[in-house]
């Protein structure tokens, strides 16, 4: 035991205290608000900066309308269809929009002419408008005033409340649980990814460079390989909670630079409970309520859990297909069992979880444990019976106490073997004997 | 101190180890010989407990060999290597720390290392600025500090100039003087016949022979003699093939079933004999041989 707590400080200390440790560390954090922030100001420099499009619209019907925007002006006119097309070529008009007679049961022949493939925006932009024009003449056809139709459009919105078991209830809010599930799910699968290769990396390095050798004179395989898978999750947990210092600390900061207190003060007395009822029915109010709402708890020590179960799980098969190799390059050839549950974990989560969480795919994806570090986390905010999350979680430790079991078969024999490059049937031998 | 019986060990259908006895006796230092997939590595892996023999015993000083004695062994592999971003004081504590030493006595340990081998000025540097040489000499202290009873050494030289080599070679006796066994498994038959005192060849998963260098090298005596005469009083027959020079002749003559002083007494009888000297075989020769005649099997 001793010596595996050597090999863990050694793996620890080693990454720690490297530079390129603090650099990504500290930088990672401020590099996506600042592709975020980036993208933004080109956005808002290329509306500000681009020449208004101006798109010939000829109606042989005489009927409809499209609103100009600040990118878009339309130009109503009785050109033929051919002039028309000479002006985009000209580039006089940036496009065409042809609708010809007619019959408003069945609309055909709606043309849009351009120099280059219209973005699906105006596509968007012009199939509703006509489309709501066609609706309304039609309505308007069949004896329904516009007046009367304007009266009626109306704005819903559904106020979400889930109830739990306990019997209370809880503002909850589809957007927010999905950037929940979504940045958590992210999150465990960028995390095993990077810190899987780290392991990799690390026994490729201890068994080409021949350290091993005197490594497993000293203590056994099955102690170098915990050591390492330990002591590395131990450099990602550091970097996890440096992030939510810096993010906490940060957020403070420029909040109170740019001097909104308010939802500060807010979130203070949401969590005091004083003036619960007394939440003002703003937008800034209504995302306290479901911030408030979240069962912070079970999310963060939820999302430890599985971030460290989908880690261990993939890290010893990790560290089993480096054994196997002697060059991150041989390693390609084993990646796939690994990647593949992973791609389809991440996919999952995007197709399946995020758009229905209590889907019986979902459900399969959260319990199984090749997949479930990253589906459950996309659950979790929507809240999820406890009998599914404990049978995943139980699930997701067997899950890795076999993958562990599998890889430190292969990863005694492969340690030592050289010049060989093994297959997959050479590695089930492996798994099989008892050298 | 190492008492091996009847090991046997086989990958699949390829047999490493057969029967192998060894007995190496406390305080010598004991040649391991045999050519590139012998079962050389193999023995020495199941010693350090690296793999695990299928049948067979392995003794340290009357116990069986069990996780305690890794802290008795030292163990220089063949293929060696260093953590090349770590420093050689990191390095050498942890090595010296997984072998079972405190942290306190390892840091003295070390430096009582650097200083006597004159690298007190390297302990900040890291492994991959260090030359092929210099690291070899990290290497070799790692696998003392622990001063391990028996120290295992695969081709302790090569990679080594001859400088270094000389130094290492000395090392090794003055742990001899203090009483350490020492394993020595090498190709070179000079340091071989310079350092060893006992040897055992082991060719194709058995041992073919062992013994101290003498009992090896007398066994393997061809019993020819180099001679040089002179003054000829009668002429040396022709079958002697012996050749002349500046009024010496020079040849080799085997026993054919006579003790040495008969032959010596029936060459006196040709003229002076200024030389009489037995061809004694070098562990090369024995090693060569030995190794052609069990591929004719």
């Amino acid at each position: 035991m001793n010596k595996i707590w050597l090999v863990i400080q050694r793996e620890y200390l080693s990454r720690v205290k490297k530079k390129s440790f603090l650099l990504a560390t500290l930088l990672t954090p401020l590099i996506f608000p600042a592709i975020m922030a980036i993208f933004v100001w080109i956005a808002v420099e290329e509306k500000e900066n681009q020449a208004l499009r101006i798109i010939e619209v000829v109606d042989e019907n005489d009927l409809f309308f499209l609103e100009s925007s600040e990118q878009y002006a339309f130009s109503f006119s009785d050109r033929t269809v051919e002039e028309a097309k000479e002006l985009v070529k000209k580039g006089d008009r940036y496009g065409f929009l042809y609708i010809p007679k007619i019959n408003l049961e069945s609309p055909e022949g709606i043309t849009y002419y351009g120099e280059e493939n219209p973005n699906m925006n105006l596509i968007s932009y012009l199939k509703s408008s006509l489309k709501k024009k066609i609706e309304d003449q039609r309505l308007y056809e069949s004896g329904i005033d516009p007046e009367i139709l304007s009266q009626i459009r109306t704005s819903v919105d559904v106020k979400a409340i889930t109830l739990d078991e306990a019997g209370g209830e809880r503002v909850s809010d589809a957007t927010v649980n999905y950037a929940i599930g979504f940045l958590a799910g992210i999150l465990i699968y960028m995390f095993i990814f990077i810190y899987g290769n780290q392991i990799m990396q690390g026994v490729i390095e201890e068994k080409s460079s021949r350290i091993v050798e005197i490594l497993v004179s000293s203590l056994r395989p099955f102690q170098l390989m915990m050591g390492k898978i330990v002591g590395i999750a131990g450099v990602g947990l550091t970097q996890l909670l440096i992030w939510i210092v810096l993010i906490g600390t940060l957020t403070t900061v420029i909040t109170g630079f740019l001097g909104m207190q308010l939802p500060q003060q807010q979130a203070m007395e949401l969590a005091q409970g004083e003036v619960v009822q007394a939440v003002p029915d703003t937008e800034m109010g209504e995302i306290l309520a479901v911030i408030n709402g979240i069962d912070f708890f079970t999310l963060v020590s939820s999302f430890v859990f599985y971030f460290l179960g989908g880690y261990l799980l993939y890290g010893a098969l990790f560290a089993g297909i480096g054994s196997a190799v002697e060059s991150p390059s041989d390693a390609q050839q084993f990646m796939l069992p690994v990647t593949i549950p992973l791609i389809v974990a991440y996919m999952g989560l995007f197709v399946f979880v995020l758009q229905d969480p209590n889907s019986t795919t979902s459900f399969w994806l959260s319990i199984i444990p090749f997949t479930s570090p990253i589906a459950m986390m996309g659950r979790i905010s929507y809240g999820v019976p406890f009998w599914e999350l404990a049978l995943s979680m139980g699930l997701l430790v067997l899950g890795f106490l076999a993958t562990t079991w599998l890889a430190a078969k292969i990863y005694r024999i492969g340690i030592l073997m050289h010049g060989t490059k093994p297959s997959y049937k050479t590695l089930w031998r492996w798994v099989k004997s008892s050298y | 101190m190492l008492e091996i019986e009847k090991l046997n060990k086989s990958y699949g259908p390829n047999r490493a180890l057969t029967d192998v006895d060894l007995f190496v006796p406390k305080g010598v230092v004991f040649g391991l010989l045999g050519p590139n997939g012998a079962g050389k590595s193999t023995l020495i892996r199941i010693i350090n407990q690296i793999i695990d023999a299928d049948t067979g015993t392995i003794q340290i000083e009357g116990k069986k060999l069990s996780p305690d004695h890794i802290a008795t062994i030292g163990y220089l592999p063949e293929e060696r290597g260093l953590y090349k971003k770590m420093k050689v004081w990191d390095q050498m504590l942890y090595f010296a720390r997984l072998k079972g030493l405190s942290q306190s006595e390892a840091k003295k340990r070390i430096n009582h290392w650097l200083e006597k081998m004159d690298m007190a000025t390297w302990r900040e540097k890291k492994v991959e600025d260090l030359s092929k040489g210099m690291a070899q000499k990290v290497q070799f202290i790692s696998t003392i500090l622990h001063e391990p009873a028996l120290l295992i050494l695969d081709e302790p030289f090569s990679g080594f100039d001859p400088v270094n080599a000389e130094i290492i070679k000395d090392q090794i006796l003055e742990l001899k003087q203090k009483g350490i066994t020492v394993i020595l498994s090498t190709h070179r038959m000079e340091s071989v016949e310079l350092l060893c005192d006992q040897v055992a060849m082991i060719n194709k998963s058995r041992k073919i022979l062992d013994g101290t260098i003498r009992e090896v090298k007398n066994s393997f005596r061809p019993d020819i003699f180099h001679v040089t005469l002179e003054k000829i009083q009668n002429p040396l027959p022709a079958e002697w093939r012996a050749k002349e020079e500046d009024g010496q002749w020079h040849f080799s003559k085997s026993l054919d079933g006579l003790t040495p002083n008969e032959l010596l007494a029936d060459l006196m009888t040709y003229g002076q004999v200024s030389r009489f000297q037995e061809q004694v075989p070098s562990m090369e020769e024995i090693f060569i041989h030995q190794v052609k005649s069990s591929a004719h099997e």
